[in-house]
């Protein structure tokens, strides 16, 4: 056993594993869980996207496609950008289509870090940011959002956590797992800090189209922040798409090249049915995602009152689908909330710490789940929260 | 045909409650983000101007041993009557306890009448006796269902367990 791990590179060794996988397997074998801890949608993909993939393997499409993704799904992206968040990217030269919006953060990281330059983690934030950082050879820095500012990261912060090593801050608005956007003004000031150091901002915008009561902007549309600005994104979420892993990034023209050329050796292209999909729900998808949109407002609605009654405060997240409420009042760490809510309710919640030591106090649930389901688990936790008072 | 101003809001209502009819007015105004007492007025408001015309549950009877029945949708062909057009003849067949539905069509005939029965004995005597014999109905052409695969916007015996990992980034 010693001998095997000793094959394994060091800084993979010290790698942590994923908080969330060790929650999976707490509820190995388990029955009758109620789930708020998945990150993904709880519907299907639309009927005529899934009909497209097929169509595709019918009509044998089932070669390689150029590096960066069929062309055609690239100007759907182009026009998808253009018409939504009024940036214009050049489908040939700034567009890459990846393998999840996850590909798209570790070629975008591998392609910008020199060993031992900073970026600027923003915490509590999807699991993979740090790591990937680390592995790409980098150093995450955190900076951690709190609960006092609806966490939402304050310029001042980012100013303090600048070095002359810093390449780029990491953000991602509407945010997993808080849900928490930054307004435009937010954002702006965010871009301040950019542009006085030189950074690049890698802005996770996979959430961009569950935004709930406000207009979204995206970084890239900020004056003067196309050309610092990576902007990934994907199908996951809003087209409900997770397991065809299909995500795209766009970027300036130098640095698509260098991701380019990462992408071609690891990944070749991203799979060819999954993006012949992909075309059809960019171009006829849009209602789909209003519906889905309108359905998660009625949820999440409902999962912030419900939790803030119960005592565990939450901030009405402005998008994505999941809550973050504090449960300071029960006394516990998160680990122990929620380790205790799946044995003794058998609901399961992800522990706020598996984001970022700033998560630590809260929990995740996820409300992209049945409105039967949620008032089913508001009524276990309910009980949860009398049976330790 | 008198149209009914409804806000956003409201439309919102009437389209959760055509979805399920079985949530409270707690939850509604939890989802909606309103008073319980606003839910109350628009509830009442929807039920008063007959927007939401009744409450209902899709039941499956061919689940149900010896419930299974039959449905036949009938396509009818009337002759108008003066000042009344097809109202008349309508309402003479959606009299009917068996008629479940009737609808005035566009295309080649004019009434598409939704019948049930226990049997096809039962809704054939229906159309024979009582539906051909309308003054003004002309012709009946009777289809009888044989499966229904979805109705009302819902699949039968859709394959709806979920099917995601439990705990997921
Ligand atoms: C913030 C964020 N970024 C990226 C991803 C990964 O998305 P994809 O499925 O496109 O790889 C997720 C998925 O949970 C996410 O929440």
């Amino acid at each position: 056993m010693e001998l095997k791990t000793s094959y394994l590179a060091k800084h993979v060794r010290q790698l942590q594993p994923s908080g969330i996988r060790k929650f999976f397997d707490a509820t190995a074998g388990m029955t009758d869980v109620i789930s708020l801890g998945v990150g993904e949608p709880d519907f299907v993909t639309p009927w005529n996207v899934r009909e497209a993939a097929i169509l595709s393997l019918k009509d044998g499409f089932t070669s390689y496609t150029a590096n960066a993704g069929l062309i055609e799904l690239r100007e759907e992206i182009a026009n998808y950008i253009d018409e939504n968040y009024c940036v214009s990217y050049d489908p040939e030269s700034e567009i890459t289509v990846t393998v999840g919006a996850s590909e798209a953060i570790d070629i975008a990281l591998r392609a910008i870090l020199d060993p031992g330059d900073e970026v600027l983690v923003v915490e509590p934030c999807f699991v993979s940011y740090a790591p990937l950082v680390t592995l790409a050879g980098g150093v995450p820095v955190i900076v951690e959002s709190s609960r006092d500012h609806d966490f939402k990261v304050r310029p001042e912060q980012l100013e303090d956590a600048v070095t002359d090593r810093t390449k780029a801050i990491m953000i991602c608005s509407p945010n997993n797992p808080t849900g928490s956007m930054l307004s435009r003004d937010e954002m702006e000031q965010v871009c301040k800090v950019a542009k006085k150091h030189d950074l690049l901002i890698l802005s996770d915008e996979i959430y961009a189209e569950l935004v709930y009561d406000e207009l979204y902007t995206s970084f890239a549309a900020i004056e003067g922040m196309q050309e610092r600005t990576i902007l990934v994104s994907g199908f996951s979420k809003d087209l409900a798409m997770t397991g065809w892993r299909l995500g795209f990034v766009c970027a300036p023209k130098e640095i698509t090249e260098g991701m380019l050329k990462i992408h071609q050796y690891a990944i070749m292209c991203a799979s060819t049915m999954a993006q012949h999909a992909a075309i059809e729900g960019l171009k006829n998808g849009r209602r789909d995602v209003t519906e889905m949109r309108k359905s998660y407002r009625q949820r999440r609605n409902y999962i912030v009152q419900s939790l803030n009654e119960m005592g565990l405060t939450c901030y009405k997240p402005e998008g994505a689908f999941y809550t973050f409420p504090s449960i300071e009042s029960t006394g516990m760490d998160s680990e122990t909330f929620a380790t205790r809510l799946l044995h003794t309710e058998r609901v399961v919640v992800v522990p706020g710490n598996a984001f970022g030591k700033s998560g630590e106090g809260h929990v995740r649930c996820s409300y992209a789940t049945s409105m039967a389901q949620l008032q089913e688990a508001m009524k276990r936790i309910r009980h949860f929260m009398e049976e330790i008072n | 045909m008198i149209y009914v101003k409804l806000t956003a809001t409201e439309i919102e209502i009437a389209e959760i409650l055509e979805k399920d009819a079985r949530l409270t007015n707690e939850d509604l105004a939890k989802m909606t983000d309103l008073s319980i007492d606003q839910i109350t007025q628009i509830v009442k408001k929807l039920e008063e101007t007959k927007v939401i015309v009744r409450y209902v549950s899709l039941v499956d009877w061919t689940k149900i041993d010896g419930h299974q029945g039959v449905t036949a949708m009938i396509d009818v062909k009337v002759t108008p009557k003066r000042d009344v057009g097809f109202n008349d003849v309508a309402e003479r067949i959606y009299r009917h306890r068996e008629v479940k539905s009737v609808y005035l069509m566009s295309g080649t005939y004019d009434l598409s009448v939704q019948v049930e029965g226990h049997s096809v004995n039962e809704v054939a005597h229906f159309v024979s006796q009582k539906l051909s014999t309308i003054e003004g109905v002309i012709s009946t052409t009777t289809h009888f269902v044989l499966k229904k695969f979805k109705h009302d916007g819902t699949i039968y015996d859709s394959d709806d367990h979920d099917k995601r990992i439990v705990v997921s980034p």
